[in-house]
């Protein structure tokens, strides 16, 4: 990635009417991809292995990831981009957003992937399985996570980005779409709470 | 407000989430009957409303004139390849769990569906509120 500070051609920032320094950066970070790939690779290595430590160590820390990212961008660091500038906005979504772009996608894939595999391997799918609804219940709520984080947040992550790669983006867009992010992040957090109150439930 | 946004443009990213709830429904009704057998009626049923809608989109953006489509196929083919490797690694995982032909047909076309749903999706998303005449 990277992160270099490069100022966008135009006046001075700070000057009124002035576009704000956009910081040089990748939209989707390329030596990211690499640990994407390393993650992948070690997962269907688990699935096709048939290992029941592998696939409990990817859901638990793929899933305790997940959440614990989803809860502290909601609650905390949503409501502190909120209330930021219009420049310092931009400058934290050129380094915070890309990261977001293949961190979530990977640890959700990790966590189902592996849940799935592993609520098999336990029995945990069978409706004769006493907490079987509460399983449901974890689908239902990922469910309306997935249409949220896939439909509204994520296709907004990716709109400010390519705004911010323009040699005049429009700072107008860039806040409601940040504000956008920061609802739908706030939403998904919440959601987090019932998979925590679900997966300990599952779980005892 | 953004010029390329103000511009009117068919309701393609509505009906894209449209498609993603659909076929997240259709994937929790058939994730809460595996493994035993059950009958395929309903999942059918969701997957066809599910191509409909992208079939719909697809249509809709081929009456689009002035449109960002540099960005649109940028965006789209590299969000494509990426739910290829998702989808392809849930179907990897079924097929390990030897999932019956029958709901493995329909769960493969669920995840084909959706795999063609989100980069049309999120290709669309950039692609308005990008200048439609620029090349680069």
């Amino acid at each position: 990635m990277v992160d270099v500070a490069e100022v966008a051609p135009g006046p001075p920032p700070g000057m009124a009417g002035g576009p704000p320094p956009i910081p040089e950066f990748q939209i989707v970070p390329l030596r990211g991809l690499i640990a994407v790939a390393i993650v992948i690779v070690a997962l269907i290595v688990a699935v096709a292995g048939n290992w029941l430590w592998a696939l409990d160590f990817f859901h638990v820390v793929g899933g305790g990831m997940w959440t614990g990212i989803d809860l502290f961008v909601g609650f905390i660091v949503g409501p502190i981009i909120g209330r930021m500038s219009i420049p310092a906005r931009i400058e934290f979504s050129t380094r915070f957003m890309p990261k977001m772009l293949l961190l979530m996608p990977t640890l959700v894939t990790m966590t189902l992937a592996a849940g799935w595999q592993l609520a098999r391997h336990l029995g945990n799918l069978n409706a004769g399985f006493g907490r079987h609804g509460w399983l449901v219940a974890s689908y239902i709520v990922v469910g309306v996570m997935a249409v949220i984080a896939l439909g509204i947040l994520e296709p907004a992550n990716l709109a400010v980005l390519f705004e911010l790669k323009k040699p005049r983006p429009d700072p107008e867009l860039i806040g409601r779409l940040m504000k956008r992010f920061i609802y739908t992040a706030g939403i998904t957090g919440a959601m987090q709470v019932a998979t925590l109150v679900i997966m300990t439930r599952i779980a005892t | 407000m953004n010029a390329t946004e103000a511009r009117t443009l068919p309701p393609v990213g509505e009906i894209a989430v449209a498609a993603i709830a659909v076929i997240v429904v259709g994937g929790i009704w058939m994730a809460s009957h595996l493994p035993k057998h059950f009958s395929l009626v309903v999942p059918v049923i969701i997957l066809a409303v599910a191509v409909a809608l992208v079939l719909t989109n697809v249509v809709l953006l081929t009456r689009i004139r002035r449109f960002a489509w540099q960005k649109f196929f940028l965006v789209g083919k590299w969000a494509l390849l990426a739910y290829v490797v998702i989808s392809g690694m849930l179907v990897y995982v079924f097929a390990r769990d030897h999932t019956p032909g029958g709901p493995m047909a329909v769960l493969v076309g669920m995840l084909v569906t959706w795999a063609v749903d989100i980069p049309m999706l999120f290709g669309f998303t950039v692609a308005r509120f990008q200048d439609p005449d620029q090349t680069t």
